[in-house]
Order: structure tokens, then C-alpha cells, then sequence
């Protein structure tokens, strides 16, 4: 019997020609409803649409329920498990050795704004080309909900304690200590993170994205300033996030005045549009006193909040050579033997 | 180690005024951060560019500037180059410690003092030459902001006339010195020459001290181990080095980066290295870590402070199976310790570093061409065994200047170890991180950006599996942990093996590292002073290889010379000896700050084999004139 063949829409596809199923990681070991699985699940995306090749990805990590999150995401690329607050120093080191990778970094409010504070500031003063998000909850889950240095000023435990310590805004000090791309964003604002996440991506730099991402099981009750309630009600964006990648050809309409637009270094466009007055994005002096500012109205402030699209990586400040320097050839790392007549006779 | 009240040998011979031909040690005593360090190098230099062997070992403060500092020069005709425990010649010019160093040498010494002093009345054993360095400096240097500076080169131009040093060699040295600063060699060397002319108008030789040119020293270098380290490493193929400074490790890295700066620029003017200050030592670590990890081969230098913070990142890549070369330039230690003095207080600690069951790779350079042999050495090893390696070199070795022949060009493929490439995955398919494929308990590992999707594999410090996958099961663990020790037996086999002098003595020493001087010596003084010969074992390595057994076999006694309290190597040794090898270890520790002496050494084998510290002249004795 003959069938007429119907044209059945294949799995749709990126640029290079991969499924999101690509992307894919093993399945998640964090609890139902975590913060965290929605931001593999952004990841996923992002990089899917991007078209970024999951071999260039190497995903890195150091200790904490955020730091397990690599394992579920994007199987396809190595990944690094490091110790705790010490991914940084993992991320610089593998960047050094192959400046091809695209470097991921996971991390948690613990392992960033407490035992890898130092770390982490050093990173953002390199201005290593990586992605560095923080997947901030407040509390230690693995130790069974703990305070972390992020957690707000009078927050307060399900055991009843209050926090009296005022938090540390990694945002604030990304910006100071030289970060070029800064933003915040929500685990439950799929829209927004996805754009952020993308144009993070297309960065080149350290991008820096503190995402807040509730522990439903230590603190998501009332009292605390983490929960998905608390958040939603106070979540004051900066602005509307637009990212348009350099290899899309779409244009987005905005009245005259009422957006900002960044040109990023690959020639991807970031638009933001305005819902506050004059918020420019590559002004750092703005972005930190808007932040400060918002501590004190007591905002969630998220968004993208600072960008300079074409300041110096590390890297490019080391003057290396194109090739990853891992697997340079034994000829091109090795002088030659008068080189060494030479010197020793400078010894003599 | 045990204090034994000893008048030294030569006494006699220095009062009876016999000459005393290239064999003897001068002190220079001065304040730190006043140029001293600058003509106590000329000095050193010019000896040796008079053909006799020469060894220099800088005594100095963890201080700026201001502080006393000893600079103690040994000429040995016979070739030893360790420190000497007595002073011959004492160039007294720091006021605060000048008493104390006159009244600590042994009767018959010289001494060379500033005038003003007046340290000649303290002794009537000793012969002074007193010189006014202040009225001679006023004639030599108009500038009066440089003249403590230019000081110092005055008692060079002293000891060249007093020691009859050629003062060709000594304007040889200074203008190396100086290189290309002419205004500042040509005030220097006006400087050294107006002490020679003070000296050979004013002062009246007496002590028997003089040098004479001898052939020992041609084509020979003088270079510090931190220095032979840095270039062994630039040569061996280092991409990334990430450090942070501690002393005395600094110098490594600061030599590293002149080396690269100069040698390992592409045509292109693009730099084929990374070298990168850190924080701290855990980043240090951590980003050499990671670099190992995405295939550089990838260093860091430290001491001991810099390994403690170390410890966690080092365990890491250790279960993780991250190759990585880890320099510890050992200092006194526990704690800050102090930082300019020399011990192999690290062994132990080093050995095991890190929480859990971890045992690491220790090489034992006791010499600056090992420094430059074994950074080649620790790159093979740490990539063959995807391990952390570490190179146990000390403050004497890094930053004391040593006399060398120069370094053979090592052409040896580099050892790169199991790495898959694209190629191999496609023909393969799939691969397991951890599977021990080839029974040498080693797997095959990728690089990150390896282009086949089957190439990644999740690297962790947690439990793993052969595939790396998170894994909490028992046997995982288990299997994990055994393969780690097969990998370490395997690694027994690769490691460089000892160096054995002498056979069929009942006696014998064993040492590591810079002790190699010393023992030298001392198998020398105990042959010609106590007619025992003893048979020499010296170890480059942690695991032992075999040899090391059938050395403690072969002999009645061993001792253990270590340069820490606790016998570090000893405790090393009973752990993998049996109890009849036990039985047979001794332990001779020297830990005092200062590189251990061969009369230290000898003394001690000489109690413990029951004799008493009585010397005499063994007339069928002689120097055996090899190390």
C-alpha cells in the first residue's frame, strides 16, 4: 500500500546544528521545586540558543547544593567539581592553559560571599573571560539551613533565629572590584534570567550574575527575605531585558528614549528597557549608588546593572599566544640547546 | 643534635703561622640592605675565577634593611662546598655584633675590623688589621648619600691584598657585577682599589691565610638552585606557573619570568607561558591545579607556610588524578618558623599532605643541576601519574650561590602521560576516566575542549566512580583507593634512583637533598681521622626504589642524616621497612637554621659507633676527591 509521505517538523535545531537535547544533563538529585534546577534549565537554554559547542563549555564548581548543579546540565562538557570557594583559582587555571573553553562557573552564596570571598573578588578584579553565576538562597542546604553572608539583615530561620548581620551584595562588589558585567536576576523570572543568561554568554569578561533562588526546604517560609513569596513581591527590575544575539538579524522596536542599548564586544546588542528614569548601565558611580539605594527601600533589585563591553580580559593582558598553551607543540615550548650554551656561558 | 665541645683541628697549624693554602672560610659580618651582598659576590666570584673551589652561603635576616647579616665565603682546595662550622677570616664590620663575632672564633683566627671598633683590644689569640674605612670612603666616593654603600666594596680591595686575591679578577667580578652600570662599576672598583692600596701601604700580613690560583674551577658556573630550577623549567616545557611570593621561593618565580620573558616569546612577540601572581597560596595552587587539569604542564613555588594553605587543593588533585609541580623551598618552620634560614622540615609533611589516605611524589635535588634535572624530572612523573609532584629543594640550595659545571641540554621526549585525543575517541567510542586499562593503575584522561561529544567526563574530589560519575558505594571507594596505591608501586619504578659511593663497609650513611655536601666531607674526615669507612647512599626519591632496601641490607648500621628534629626521612624509612631493616637505621639530625656541616655529621656518627670525639691523622687515609 502506498502512504503519501507528510513532512513531519524534525527536533528543532541551533545554529550548529544540535537539539536542546544536547544540552541535556543527568537528572537532578536537589530537592523538588529548588531554585537551582530552573537555572541548569535556563543554562540549558541559553546555551541551546546560542548554538555554543557543549565541548568549548567546561562547567565549574566548588562545594554546596549550587555546585552539584553542574552535574545536571549539559553533559557533553567537562566539568569541574573543585573545593569549597575555591572555583575561581580552578577557572583561572583551566582558562590559562586553553584560552578556547568557555568557562562556566557555578557557584552559591556560601561559597562565594563566605569562605571564597577572596577568590571571588580576585576573579572580578581579573576580568577573566568566564560566566560566574550564584545561585543565592541564603542559607547553607547541605548543612541543613544555616545563615550565608547573604542572607538580609532580620531574615529569619525556620528555627526562629534572626540574622543580625547586614548582608554582603556581591553585585555591589563585583562592580567594585572591576567586573564588567554585573546584573541580578530570579530563578522564577524565566524571561528575564534567560536574557541575562545569553547575553552573560556573549560577554567577553567576567560576567557576574548573582541569581536569588530559593531553598525550598531551609528558607522558603515566612520571615524569610529568600522565600519565592518574598521575592516576587519585592522583585523591583531595572529595566526590561532584550538580548539580541550578533547572528540574529531581528530588530526590536522601542519608542524613542524609552530603551538602552549596549553594544556587547561580539556585536550582540542588550537591550534594556527603561522602567526608571537615566539608569545607564555603563555608568559604575550610578550602578553602585542605585544598589546601596536599594538596600535601603528594601528592593529586590533586579536587572542588568552595570556593562563595560570592551575593557581587557586577563588574558588578553598576558599577551598569549592563539593557541590553548596546554598543547602547544614540544618545539614551540622548549628552547633550543644554543639557548642554553647561551646562558650557561653568562654563568661562567 | 648533640653539642660536643670540640677545639678546632687546624688550630695548632694557624698559630704555628704554616701557610694555610685555599683552605679555609672568611665571615663577612654587615647590616643587611647597605650593598653588602654586592662585594661579598665579588669576592666569591674572584676566588673562583682563580681557578679554586669556592662556596658561598648568606646568613641573613627576615628584614628589610638594618639588621645583622653574615656572609660566609669557604675555599676548599679539596672540592667541599659545605658550610664550614669554624671561621678563619672575619670581616667585622657591623658595630652590634662585632663583639660577639670576635669572641666566637677559635684561637688563631684573623680579623679584619672597621677602626673605629676598636675590637683588637677584646683577644691577644687572634691577629687584627684594622682599617678606617670611613676616611678612605670620603676620598673614593664624593656623593655622601652613596658612601655606605660603597663601604663595603672597600674591604673587598682589603682581603684581596691580605688574602692576596688578583685584583684582575677582582675588576673582573665587579664589572659582571655591575653589568650595565658603568658609573656605578667604576665607583666600585676606585672603591676596591683604594682598600688594596690602604692595605698594601698600611697593613703588615701575619695570619698564614692565602689563596693561590688553581685550575679547578674551568668552565664552571655559579648559579642558585632557585635560579637552576626556574630554567630547568623554562627549558622542560612549563606553560603555566602561578605563585605567590614566599621566601625563599620568590626567586624562582622571578627567574622564571626573566627566562620566559627572554626565551619563550614566540616570533609573533606572543608569550607560549602564563605566569600568573596569585592572592594567595590556595589560589596559587588552585589555578595550577586547574591548568593541569586542561593540560598545561603547570607549577607553582612555595615554602612552607604556602604548603599548609596548600594542603586541601593538593588532596584534590591527588583523588582527582590532576598533574601538578609543586616547589617547596624549605625554611624553618612550624609556623612563620624562620623564614631565612634552611631546614627539610617538609618531608613528613609533604609526604602525606592532605586530609585522608594520600601519599604524593618527592623528588630530593641536592644540587643546582638537579634542581635543573629534576624540574624536567617532576613534569614526566606528575603527567605519566596524573599526580601531584613535589620538588623538596631548601634555602641553602635555592638561594645560595654554587659552583656547577654547566647543565647538559636534555633532549628527552617530554612525557605527557595518557592523554585521548579526538582521534582516539572516535576509533574508541567511549572511555572511562578511571578504568585501569593498562594495570599500571593509571587511566586515560581528556581535555577539556576536546572536540568528540563523548570526551567529557565529570572531574571531582567526592566519591567517584570508574566513569567518574558520583558514586558512595563502598567498593567504588575501595577500588578507587587501591588503584591510587597500585599507581604509587608503579611510580616506585619511575622515580629517579639513588646515587651509592663505596661498598663492603659495615657502616652506612644515607642523606637526601643538600646533606650531600656535608657527607662528602665527613666520609672524608672519618676515613682520614678515625680510619672508618663508611658507604654512602644518597635518595632522589619518595617511593624508596629498591635500592634503598638493599642498601640498609648490605650494611649493619645505616644512619639517616636529616636536616629537621624528628628525623623525618627515618620516619619515612619505618614505614616500609621491616623490622630487621628497622633495627638497623640510626638518625643523625642537624636543625638549627644554618645548612648542616660535615664536622656536625662526623662527631655524631663517631659517638653513636662508640668512639670518642678524639681525632688523629690516619696515615693510609686520604681525601677520596669524589662526592
Amino acid at each position: 500500500m502506498a502512504t503519501t509521505p507528510t513532512s513531519t517538523p524534525g527536533p528543532k535545531t541551533n545554529r550548529i546544528g544540535l537539539q536542546v537535547l544536547d544540552y541535556k544533563g543527568g537528572k537532578t538529585t536537589l530537592c523538588a521545586g529548588c531554585g537551582h534546577n530552573a537555572i541548569s534549565e535556563r543554562i540549558i537554554d541559553a546555551c541551546f540558543e546560542m548554538g555554543i559547542k557543549p565541548e568549548r563549555v567546561v562547567k565549574l564548581s566548588g562545594i554546596g547544593c549550587s555546585s552539584k548543579s553542574p552535574a545536571y546540565f549539559m553533559n557533553r562538557s567537562h566539568s569541574f567539581n573543585a573545593v569549597h570557594g575555591r572555583m575561581p583559582a580552578i577557572a583561572t587555571g583551566a582558562m590559562l592553559a586553553n584560552r578556547t573553553l568557555l568557562a562556566l562557573g557555578v557557584s552559591g552564596d556560601g561559597d562565594t560571599a563566605s569562605i571564597g570571598l577572596g577568590q571571588f573578588m580576585h576573579l572580578m578584579r581579573r576580568n577573566l573571560p568566564c560566566v560566574y553565576i550564584i545561585e543565592d538562597n541564603g542559607v547553607y542546604g547541605l548543612t541543613k539551613g544555616q545563615f550565608s553572608a547573604t542572607a538580609d539583615l532580620g531574615s529569619k530561620l525556620k528555627t526562629g533565629v534572626i540574622n543580625d548581620l547586614p548582608p554582603i551584595d556581591t553585585c555591589g562588589l563585583a562592580i567594585e572590584m572591576g567586573a564588567t558585567f554585573v546584573g541580578r536576576s530570579f530563578s522564577g523570572d524565566k524571561r528575564q534570567l534567560h536574557a541575562m543568561l545569553k547575553a552573560a554568554l556573549a560577554h567577553n569578561g567576567t560576567s557576574m550574575l548573582d541569581v536569588i533562588s530559593p531553598c525550598v526546604t531551609f528558607n522558603d517560609h515566612e520571615g524569610s527575605t529568600k522565600s519565592y513569596k518574598y521575592v516576587k513581591e519585592h522583585d523591583e527590575p531595572l529595566h526590561e531585558v532584550t538580548f539580541v544575539p550578533h547572528f540574529e538579524d531581528i530588530s526590536v522596536d522601542y519608542e524613542p528614549g524609552s530603551a538602552t542599548e549596549v553594544t556587547m564586544h561580539d556585536g550582540s546588542r542588550l537591550m534594556l528597557r527603561k522602567l526608571e528614569e537615566d539608569y545607564d548601565p555603563t555608568d559604575r558611580l550610578r550602578a553602585m549608588h542605585r544598589l546601596a539605594e536599594s538596600h535601603d527601600k528594601g528592593e529586590v533589585l533586579t536587572g542588568v546593572f552595570f556593562v563595560a563591553p570592551n575593557k581587557p580580559t586577563f588574558l588578553e593582558l598576558l599577551n598569549l599566544v592563539e593557541d590553548p598553551l596546554g598543547t602547544l607543540p614540544q618545539a614551540q615550548v622548549r628552547p633550543s640547546r644554543s639557548v642554553l650554551e647561551t646562558v650557561m656561558e653568562e654563568l661562567r | 643534635m648533640a653539642t660536643i665541645e670540640v677545639a678546632p683541628r687546624e688550630s695548632e697549624q694557624r698559630q704555628g703561622k704554616r701557610p694555610i693554602i685555599n683552605d679555609f672560610s672568611i665571615q663577612v659580618a654587615t647590616v643587611n640592605g647597605s650593598g653588602s651582598q654586592s662585594a661579598n659576590t665579588v669576592l666569591l666570584r674572584s676566588i673562583f675565577q682563580m681557578g679554586i673551589p669556592v662556596s658561598g652561603k648568606n646568613l641573613f635576616p627576615s628584614n628589610i634593611a638594618g639588621l645583622p647579616t653574615w656572609y660566609t665565603i669557604r675555599a676548599s682546595k679539596d672540592g667541599y662546598i659545605a658550610r664550614k662550622k669554624e671561621i678563619d677570616f672575619l670581616v667585622a664590620m657591623n658595630a652590634e655584633t662585632a663583639q660577639d663575632d670576635v669572641m666566637s672564633l677559635a684561637a688563631g683566627a684573623a680579623v679584619l675590623y672597621d677602626e673605629p671598633l676598636k675590637l683588637n683590644g677584646l683577644r691577644n689569640d687572634l691577629t687584627f688589621y684594622a682599617v678606617p674605612y670611613d676616611k678612605i670612603v670620603g676620598t673614593v666616593c664624593p656623593d655622601a648619600k652613596l658612601r655606605k654603600l660603597v663601604k663595603n666594596m672597600i674591604y673587598v680591595g682589603v682581603v684581596a691584598f691580605l688574602l692576596n686575591i688578583d685584583m684582575g679578577e677582582v675588576e673582573k667580578a665587579l664589572r659582571k657585577q655591575f653589568k650595565r652600570k658603568q658609573k656605578a662599576a667604576d665607583l666600585n672598583w676606585g672603591a676596591a682599589k683604594a682598600g688594596f692600596d690602604y692595605a698594601a701601604a698600611s697593613l703588615t700580613k701575619v695570619d698564614p691565610l692565602r689563596l693561590e690560583r688553581m685550575d679547578k674551577t674551568a668552565g664552571k658556573i655559579i648559579i642558585d638552585g632557585n635560579n637552576a630550577a626556574a630554567m630547568g623549567a623554562m627549558f622542560a616545557g612549563v606553560t603555566v606557573f602561578t605563585w605567590y611570593p614566599i621566601t625563599p621561593s620568590s626567586s624562582l618565580g622571578e627567574s622564571l619570568i626573566e627566562y620566559c620573558k627572554r626565551f619563550r616569546i614566540g616570533p609573533d612577540g606572543k608569550a607560549t607561558f602564563a605566569i600568573v601572581q596569585a592572592e594567595d597560596e590556595l589560589a596559587a595552587i588552585g589555578m595550577a591545579i586547574g591548568a593541569g587539569w586542561a593540560g598545561a604542564r603547570s607549577m607553582t613555588a612555595t615554602a612552607g607556610p604556602g604548603i599548609s594553605l596548600m594542603a586541601e587543593f593538593v588532596g584534590l588533585a591527588y583523588y582527582a588524578e590532576i598533574p601538578v609541580v609543586i616547589w617547596d623551598i624549605e625554611r624553618v618552620g612550624p609556623s612563620t618558623g624562620l623564614p631565612t634560614r634552611t631546614s627539610q622540615g617538609d618531608v613528613l609533611f609533604c609526604a602525606t599532605l592532605s586530609h585522608g589516605d594520600t601519599k604524593h611524589i618527592l623528588l630530593f635535588p641536592s644540587s643546582v643541576e638537579e634542581c635543573f634535572e629534576m624540574a624536567f624530572d617532576a613534569f614526566d612523573l606528575s603527567e605519566q601519574f596524573q599526580t601531584p609532584v613535589f620538588v623538596l629543594s631548601d634555602l641553602d640550595l635555592g638561594m645560595n650561590n654554587w659552583m656547577a659545571e654547566p647543565f647538559d641540554y636534555i633532549d628527552r621526549p617530554l612525557k605527557r602521560g595518557k592523554v585521548l585525543t579526538k582521534e582516539d575517541l572516535d576509533r574508541m567510542g567511549s572511555f572511562a576516566r578511571y578504568k585501569d586499562v593498562d594495570g599500571d593503575g593509571v587511566g586515560y584522561r581528556t581535555l577539556p575542549g576536546t572536540d568528540h561529544p563523548a570526551a567529557a567526563y565529570f572531574t571531582r574530589g567526592s566519591g567517584h566512580n570508574e566513569k567518574s560519575q558520583y558514586s558512595e558505594r563502598p567498593d567504588d571507594y575501595q577500588n578507587n583507593l587501591d588503584r591510587l596505591a597500585k599507581k604509587w608501586e608503579v611510580a616506585r619504578g619511575h622515580v629517579p634512583r639513588p646515587v651509592v659511593k663505596g661498598e663492603g663497609s659495615k657502616v652506612g650513611l644515607l642523606s637526601y637533598g643538600t646533606s650531600r655536601w656535608a657527607i662528602f666531607e665527613s666520609r672524608d674526615q672519618l676515613k682520614k681521622e678515625y680510619g672508618l669507612d663508611v658507604d654512602y647512599l644518597r635518595l632522589k626519591a619518595w617511593p624508596f626504589t629498591s635500592d634503598v632496601f638493599d642498601f640498609i641490607d648490605q650494611h649493619e648500621r645505616v644512619y639517616v642524616v636529616d636536616q629537621n628534629r624528628d628525623g623525618q626521612l627515618l620516619q619515612l624509612l619505618r614505614l616500609e621497612c621491616s623490622p630487621a631493616q628497622i633495627a638497623k637505621l640510626r638518625s643523625v639530625r642537624h636543625y638549627n637554621g644554618l645548612p648542616i656541616d660535615a664536622r656536625s655529621v662526623t662527631d655524631e656518627v663517631i659517638i653513636q659507633e662508640g668512639h670518642k670525639v678524639t681525632r688523629q691523622e690516619h696515615a693510609t687515609a686520604g681525601y677520596s676527591g669524589e662526592e
